[in-house]
């Protein structure tokens, strides 16, 4: 697997495969989850197809879907805290 | 900005491209868009592990080698802004699109119903949990249960072992006279039988499905049952699907008629609104070559080559059969309306459990009491569920049709959005 890719995910550097989604990139710098939810507990990618908006993050100050974005240089990912 | 088009294809799965290659001969200009960053709907979708299939590939090449179609992925259609005119929105800019025609090919989701502990990390749907694989979610080394309804369970869990995954169980819901059925009739569709003899798995278990995730930050066991015996098994991942729902509210929005789930189309996929036809997944479950046989008819139809769309009848009456069978032989079973608790949450954006909205007479009643499918997804996820466990006619979809910026609205602030 070649590590082509450099970004950051809550401020941590990680490199990844060409090709690698955001909501990859999630599980690979930390414990996958996304956002925290009303009740105050974490969630995670669900439904995996960009329906269920669990997956939403903050991608270079926007909002997107982690599970429809694929990983590219320098890009800054913020989970919701 | 405003683009114009003779032809908008929105959805480019299988269907959506083999609508475009049927009616880029014509010379039309053909817009072809899908809100995932590729080609290749659900089915082909990226996968950093493999190469696409062979029928990916050509249709593909296809699409490059025609200039008159141009691509528009990461696009999400916003809200509609004109009889004829769209607003779109991808991750750096918001522009509209007048269309002659349209095709509709925005495919199918997974259904997914509550049960207790769903909301947990590591619980995803069946289908969702391949499609994050292929994206490089690793998982492996990890124990996965995959549970639910459907030809995808084989397909996920043969994902999750190539990915180097412990698939410990799949239960699927249908009875085995309904799956002895199905498999009895698989020889009339050979590409079919091969598919699932590859694979076929001794750990699938039929009349068997979840009653809970259990954890505490993330899922660490899953309660089965099967028959009377209910088995707790210990897991890292629960991927849980009960089939497909296809994706009618964008058709609906805009005016065409949906019946039983699926946006009403005749021989030449025509839907009830003039100029806008639909194909594949979104006119009922059938699985990637119905799609592309639909696909094609609508292509061919709209760039008004009836003969060559006449010319696939029998093709796509040969797989109607087959998702004819899917559908009979997949059927939720009544025990999976009891899946939810009063305290299992319902809508995942607004956090309402089941207990809040399963009183009320509808959705719209249930709505305006709890919140209930008025989050990020708009109800994508719970409408569904409530579908199918309080028989609740889907909730329509309000523009913005997604989630999107609020520069990309002011544009079209002066004209209202169509309701």
């Amino acid at each position: 697997m070649s590590a082509a890719i450099e970004l950051h995910v809550n401020g941590r550097a990680l490199r990844v495969a060409l090709g690698t989604s955001v909501a990859a990139a999630l599980y690979l710098a930390g414990d996958g989850t996304s956002r925290t939810a009303l009740d105050g507990k974490r969630r995670a990618p669900f439904c995996g197809m960009g329906v269920c908006q669990e997956c939403r993050v903050s991608i270079n100050g926007q909002r997107r879907l982690a599970c429809q974005t694929v990983c590219a240089d320098g890009m800054q990912v913020e989970t919701q805290p | 900005m405003t683009r114009e088009f003779d032809l908008l294809i929105i959805g480019a799965g299988p269907a959506g491209m083999a609508a475009a290659v049927a009616a880029s001969s014509s010379g039309q200009r053909i817009a072809l868009l899908d809100d995932n960053p590729a080609t290749g709907g659900q089915i082909w979708r990226a996968d950093i592990h493999a190469p696409a299939p062979n029928p990916a590939q050509t249709l593909r090449a296809q699409l490059a080698a025609a200039p008159n179609i141009e691509l528009f992925t990461g696009t999400r259609v916003i809200a509609q802004t004109g009889a004829q005119q769209l607003l779109l929105e991808n991750a750096l800019h918001s522009w509209q699109v007048n269309y002659g025609q349209l095709i509709f090919c925005t495919g199918a989701r997974e259904i997914l119903l509550p049960f207790p502990g769903w909301t947990l990390p590591g619980v995803t749907g069946a289908g969702a949990l391949q499609a994050l694989i292929k994206g490089g979610v690793p998982v492996r080394g990890e124990r996965v249960v995959i549970a639910g309804s459907g030809p995808l369970l084989l397909a996920s869990a043969a994902s999750a072992k190539a990915a180097g995954a412990q698939v410990v169980a799949i239960a699927e819901q249908a009875p085995v006279l309904s799956i002895a059925a199905f498999a009895a009739q698989l020889r009339r569709w050979p590409s079919k039988l091969r598919q699932a003899m590859q694979l076929a798995d001794w750990r699938f278990q039929m009349s068997s499905h979840v009653l809970e995730a259990l954890g505490h930050d993330r899922v660490e066991a899953v309660r089965i049952r099967q028959g009377n015996r209910v088995r707790e098994i210990t897991c890292t991942r629960l991927a849980c699907g009960f089939g497909l729902r296809a994706n009618t509210e964008l058709a609906s929005a805009l005016g065409c008629e949906v019946n039983e789930q699926a946006i009403v189309v005749d021989a030449q996929q025509r839907t009830s609104r003039t100029g806008h036809f639909a194909a594949g997944e979104c006119t009922g479950i059938g699985g990637n070559e119905l799609a592309r046989v639909e696909g094609a008819i609508a292509g061919y139809a709209a760039a008004g080559l009836l003969d060559q769309a006449q010319a696939l009848t029998a093709q796509r009456q040969h797989w109607q059969g087959f998702a004819d069978q899917l559908q009979r032989c997949f059927a939720l079973g009544p025990a999976l309306k009891h899946l939810p608790q009063a305290d299992t949450v319902l809508c995942r954006c607004e956090d309402v459990p089941y207990g809040a909205v399963a009183g009320f007479d509808d959705w719209r009643q249930a709505k305006l009491h709890t919140r209930c499918g008025m989050g990020a997804c708009q109800g994508r996820v719970c409408g569904s569920a409530a579908e199918f466990l309080l028989g609740w006619p889907a909730p329509g979809l309000r523009a913005p049709f997604v989630p999107a910026r609020v520069e990309s609205l002011l544009p079209s602030a002066a004209q209202p959005a169509v309701e």
